[in-house]
């Protein structure tokens, strides 16, 4: 599986997504620069968690409006996968390709600790070596990841098996409608989410529950 | 020409620090405050002389980028 990294000015986790997939597919993954226009040939994109442009105006508001964005929808277009991790994700909602927004977490506080997660559907490249209803621990470092949609979106997410991982009850960070964690696109090629599986594949840095992602990609990209 | 953009999040949606807003404001003693809501005031030149182009303009600007209209409004207002 070939991958590319979206850097943006303050993305902050780009590093870390480049260090898993890796370690994880055996070759470097491409860091790709906001400004260019093309992205190398390659089966997955990666927009990274951090702070792009500062968080401005909106989280992932200005890094929706650079060069690559219209790169990464050409590649989403064609069907290739696309993977927004925290950051990542509020810049897919603000490029529209994916439904819904990030706001403000319910509590205001920003959130840094691991959260449960169920794995809710495994019918994608994403989440195929999971197991339906699996609970896993990904870490969580944000204080805009309160997902908001309207309700028929909501209900549509749902209905067409959508929402790929959930917040465990109770244990639901930001306030996300529905303990809505991450979401697919309806083509099912583009995953966001706000908690990082990246952080999560290596038992030196407290956890491997979120290799199970990584080989899912490689066994369904290769 | 000068504009002024408000950009409000929609009625609905939750607004966090509206709220936070609301209970300070009621902890300073304001009991009489209710629901508070913040929003954004963006102030913007523009070299543009003809109204109806600017408000265009203004409205374009803000479906591109202001405003995310998944879950925010917005008001134009333009000074000669």
């Amino acid at each position: 599986m070939k991958s590319a990294v979206v850097v943006f000015p303050a993305s902050n986790c780009d590093r870390d997504a480049a260090t898993a997939l890796e370690q994880m597919t055996g070759r470097p993954a491409h860091m790709v620069w906001h400004q260019d226009s093309e992205l190398p040939d390659v089966d997955l994109v990666v927009l990274p968690g951090g702070f792009s442009y500062g968080d401005y105006l909106r989280c992932g508001a200005m890094a929706s409006q650079s060069k690559i964005i219209q790169a990464v929808k050409a590649h989403a277009e064609r069907g290739g996968a696309v993977l927004g991790i925290c950051n990542g994700f509020q810049v897919l909602t603000e490029s529209h390709l994916l439904p819904g927004a990030l706001i403000r977490n319910a509590d205001l506080k920003f959130v840094c600790r691991s959260v449960a997660l169920e794995v809710d559907e495994t019918q994608s490249a994403f989440t195929r070596k999971y197991d339906k209803g699996q609970k896993v621990s990904f870490p969580v470092a944000h204080g805009e990841g309160n997902y908001v949609a309207d309700e028929e979106t909501l209900n549509r997410l749902e209905g067409e098996g959508r929402v790929v991982f959930r917040y465990a009850a109770g244990d639901n960070p930001n306030g996300s409608s529905r303990n809505i964690a991450g979401i697919l696109n309806e083509k099912r090629n583009v995953l966001g989410l706000m908690p990082h599986p990246e952080r999560v594949v290596d038992p030196l840095l407290g956890g491997t529950d979120g290799r199970a992602m990584f080989e899912s990609l490689i066994e369904a990209l290769s | 020409m000068k504009a002024r953009v408000f950009v409000t999040l929609k009625n609905g949606v939750l607004d966090p620090q509206g709220k936070a807003i609301g209970h300070a404001l009621n902890g300073l003693g304001f009991g009489a405050v209710g629901e508070v809501r913040q929003g954004k005031v963006i102030d913007i030149d523009l070299a543009e002389s003809d109204a109806e182009k600017a408000r265009s303009d203004l409205k374009a600007m803000c479906e591109k980028l202001l405003a995310n209209t998944v879950i925010e409004k917005y008001e134009i207002e333009l000074k000669a």
